[in-house]
């Protein structure tokens, strides 16, 4: 139940359905979608990757000049972690060795791992918090995959180089889509229970931006049952893959002839550096959500701080699209302690509806992520002002569920999407019987490391698959191709840097190039007290961090690093 | 309103809009918080830096296991931090982690029925029904019902049962017999897509289609394409209803 200052907008949302539903039944698009020059014009106009100091130019790195992401180019231009001189004993003597190191315990690390345990070749895996801890556990609505007969790999292609404003790197989307169809057989075969039709088919559902039904779905829990499942079978091969949990990776490790041999493990337990020597080394970090990019709220995980960038980055390799940035188009708005929360975009391939105040439709639901997501702000914005206000003040427009019962019988919500029913059934809303309050919230780093598509990066024995890389999604990607991605690249890295292990051999590790970016920043006169990776975002309340910051002496504060450094004159000064 | 300034989260807020305050105490020290916040913000609110004990932080990874007692009752209460509320007087804990062993096993040798329970969780038949399991679990899950499924080896059913599990340990933890349900859940889960679901015909052909390289003429067409080319076609596609 809303409450009272709500409920009359809901009665909006009612009285306008029948005559939506009617429309819906007839299987014609229910608003017509936009045209190109519309999507240029609402994109430029209300995107946030186009508001006021969104960008700026990064002043060093490989990337020097170029337009970043605010948020991002700080974290380029942030001071190490590590002094260099205190680990040269343990460059000589590490803590760990292993033919493949992999960064990160998503999807794509847990992907890579498994790769290389079926060639009979060992792994380490290295995460921040727990193994599966990841954005991959949280992906909801499903992966797309070109599986129907009316479909095709090929048309899989246009619809994400169409969603990707056709700059997406062609050679990475031909490999998505081709590889697709096999990634389903690969994970049913390790025991992913798909939503499949009677005979066996694969059932299938549009997302936003597909000409076809694309995809397929593991009722609204996709990623929890692909990363319990990859997860499970690497900790059957005990013997192959090692894991190393709350021990993150803070710097990559190159050798005299600027090949990876491995990296710089920070434990969060005991705060010591430790050093892995890799003959291949795997960048599996994933995506910044966490980094609150414009300040929106997110859908990402506690970890997704763009940790893999920043050692890339420093170790010397290319970032692509780093200056765009994915809001998903409907985050929860209400109640307060959900905000940001996602809602998938299966709830619109299914049939839901955005509406404003007056219940009117106001856009073709089923338009890509950003276009869709600039048409709420718009709607939200002082241009219209047809959103619906929260006593917190926040400000978000319905998306109409209980339509899509009506639609395809009595029932579906509860069965599509037993996680969304109890995300809201916990605040007494049954979203069966009421509509959702949404607004866009930070959802995904549509750029990265700029990869081939065997993985590689510029720098010999690193390989990056995931969301840490970038080229594949173009500046937007569509839903259900990121769960694609992982699958896809994660197997495809361990498959290629597994190669590349048998043969490489190492010659005297170095953490030169961290004493170069600190020559570096000082060079451009940059004077900041960021540290970074961040690895974890903070939440204390700013008074109180700034008790927590008034210690002096040579000596860390508990994870003092891990909290967010920007001083509070510089909070107020950021945009 | 435009949200483009929103606050990260409620961090670096200290005032909360027309929030009341609570008392809650966390590791046994007393703090105020505001009485909308979960348990997971309530302790960052008080200044903690959490690090075991929170994962996805929307209730899918089940990293925020956390026991707490309420004033005037007996019980232990269980629920993940994330999504459970404070309530005044609340005093409260989060798991750092659910020290248990995942079994190692061969998908490709088990047979999705009694067998592979027996060989891989035989602790699974220690269960007495007592219901403790699903007493705890923070999803609402009949846990005891899918344990009790996967004695008679009906892990079709288990599956089903277990399916929004988020595997935080809680029933685990709580288990007077010491069983894993959680895995035992992931188990069946596992066995069921395997060898229970009738498998995808077109899949196959479409899988074959790539294999013998179908599709490498088109793919070679659209890659030499130049965006205008592309964009042409792109907007006269047709879109399926």
């Amino acid at each position: 139940m809303y409450p009272d200052y709500l409920a009359g907008y809901v009665k909006q949302v009612e009285r306008t359905r029948p005559k939506r539903l009617e429309l819906a039944l007839t299987g014609e698009p229910v608003f017509p979608p936009m045209t190109a020059a519309e999507r240029e014009d609402v994109l430029t106009k209300y995107h946030p990757d186009y508001s006021k100091g969104a960008k700026r130019p990064v002043r060093v790195g490989p990337n020097k000049g170029e337009e970043m992401t605010t948020e991002v180019a700080v974290l380029m231009e942030a001071h190490s972690m590590i002094r260099p001189k205190l680990l040269e004993l343990g460059l000589r003597e590490p803590d760990y060795e292993t033919d493949l190191l992999i960064i990160g315990g998503g999807g794509a690390g847990c992907w890579a791992a498994i790769t290389a345990a079926r060639q009979g070749v060992k792994s380490l895996i290295a995460t921040k918090l727990r193994i599966g801890d990841a954005n991959t556990m949280m992906s909801e609505g499903g992966m797309q995959a070109a599986v129907s007969r009316t479909d095709s790999p090929t048309r899989h292609y246009l619809d994400a180089m169409g969603g990707g404003h056709f700059e997406n790197d062609p050679a990475l989307v031909r490999v998505l889509t081709e590889d697709a169809p096999e990634v389903v057989r690969e994970l049913e075969n390790l025991g992913v229970i798909w939503d499949k039709e009677p005979d066996g088919s694969m059932q299938v559902l549009h997302g936003g931006g597909t000409s076809r039904k694309r995809m397929v779905s593991c009722r609204d829990y996709i990623g929890a049952v692909i990363m319990r499942t990859l997860m499970d079978e690497v900790r059957n091969h005990p013997d192959l893959i090692s894991i190393r949990e709350f021990e993150p990776a803070v710097e990559l490790i190159l050798d005299e002839n600027g090949h990876c041999a491995g990296a710089v493990l920070y434990s969060l337990d005991t705060e010591q550096f430790l050093i892995v020597r890799a003959k291949a080394t795997i960048i599996a970090t994933g995506g910044f959500g966490r980094l609150h990019i414009r300040g929106f709220a997110t859908t990402n995980h506690y970890g997704a701080t763009g940790d893999g960038l920043v050692m890339a980055y420093r170790a010397g390799a290319k970032l692509k699209f780093m200056d765009s940035v994915q809001y998903h188009p409907t985050g929860a708005v209400f109640p307060e302690q959900i905000a940001g929360f996602l809602i998938t975009e299966k709830i619109r391939g299914a049939g839901g509806q955005p509406l404003n105040r007056f219940g009117e439709l106001f856009v073709f639901p089923r338009e890509p992520r950003d276009v869709e997501s600039a048409a709420i702000i718009r709607e939200c914005s002082h241009d219209r002002n047809n959103g619906i206000d929260t006593y917190v003040g926040r400000t978000g427009v319905w998306l109409d569920s209980p339509i899509i019962d009506m639609i395809h019988g009595e029932g579906y919500i509860r069965r599509q999407f037993p996680g969304m029913c109890r995300q809201f059934s916990r605040f007494g809303i049954d979203i069966t019987k009421e509509p959702m309050l949404i607004y866009p919230s930070l959802h995904y780093q549509n750029g990265g490391i700029a990869i081939n598509e065997r993985c590689e990066t510029s720098i010999p024995g690193l390989y990056v698959a995931g969301e840490a890389s970038g080229g594949v999604h173009g500046r937007n990607r569509l839903m259900g191709n990121s769960v694609l991605d992982y699958n896809v690249f994660g197997r495809r890295a361990g498959h290629y840097a597994t190669e590349y292990a048998r043969t490489a051999k190492l010659g005297r590790l170095s953490l030169e190039h961290i004493a170069e970016h600190a020559r570096a920043l000082k060079r451009e006169g940059i004077d900041t007290d960021m540290i970074s990776p961040l690895i974890l975002p903070s939440y204390t309340p700013e008074d109180v961090k700034i008790q927590q910051l008034a210690r002096l002496g040579n000596i860390p504060a508990m994870h003092s690093m891990l909290r967010s450094r920007f001083t509070p004159e510089e909070r107020r000064t950021r945009p | 309103m435009h949200k483009d300034a929103e606050p990260h989260e409620d961090g670096g807020k200290r005032e909360h809009v027309g929030a009341h305050m609570v008392s809650v105490f966390i590791n046994g020290k007393r703090h105020v918080v505001p009485e909308h916040a979960t348990i997971m913000r309530a302790i960052e609110y008080a200044g903690h830096q959490i690090i075991r004990g929170a994962g996805c932080r929307e209730g899918f990874c089940g990293a925020c296991g956390t026991i707490y007692r309420l004033p005037g009752d007996y019980k232990l209460h269980t629920g993940l931090a994330c999504t459970t509320l404070v309530k005044e007087g609340m005093s409260l804990t989060q798991i750092p982690s659910v020290p248990m062993e995942k079994a190692v096993y061969d998908l490709e040798t088990l047979t999705p029925d009694v067998s592979a329970i027996l060989q891989v969780y035989p602790v699974t038949f220690r269960c007495v029904a007592c219901g403790t399991c699903t007493k705890a679990c923070p999803q609402g899950l009949p846990v005891m019902d899918y344990i009790q499924a996967a004695m008679r080896g009906d892990v079709a059913a288990v599956a089903d049962m277990a399916f929004d599990c988020v595997a935080c340990g809680l029933c685990a933890l709580r288990c007077p017999a010491e069983i894993i349900q959680h895995e035992v859940g992931i188990l069946s889960k596992r066995l069921t897509g395997r060898y229970l679901r009738k498998e995808s015909r077109e899949l196959d052909d479409r899988i074959a289609e790539v294999r013998s390289h179908k599709y490498d003429g088109e793919y070679r067409k659209l890659m030499a394409m130049d965006k205008a080319a592309l964009s042409k076609l792109y907007y006269a596609r047709d879109l399926e209803p």
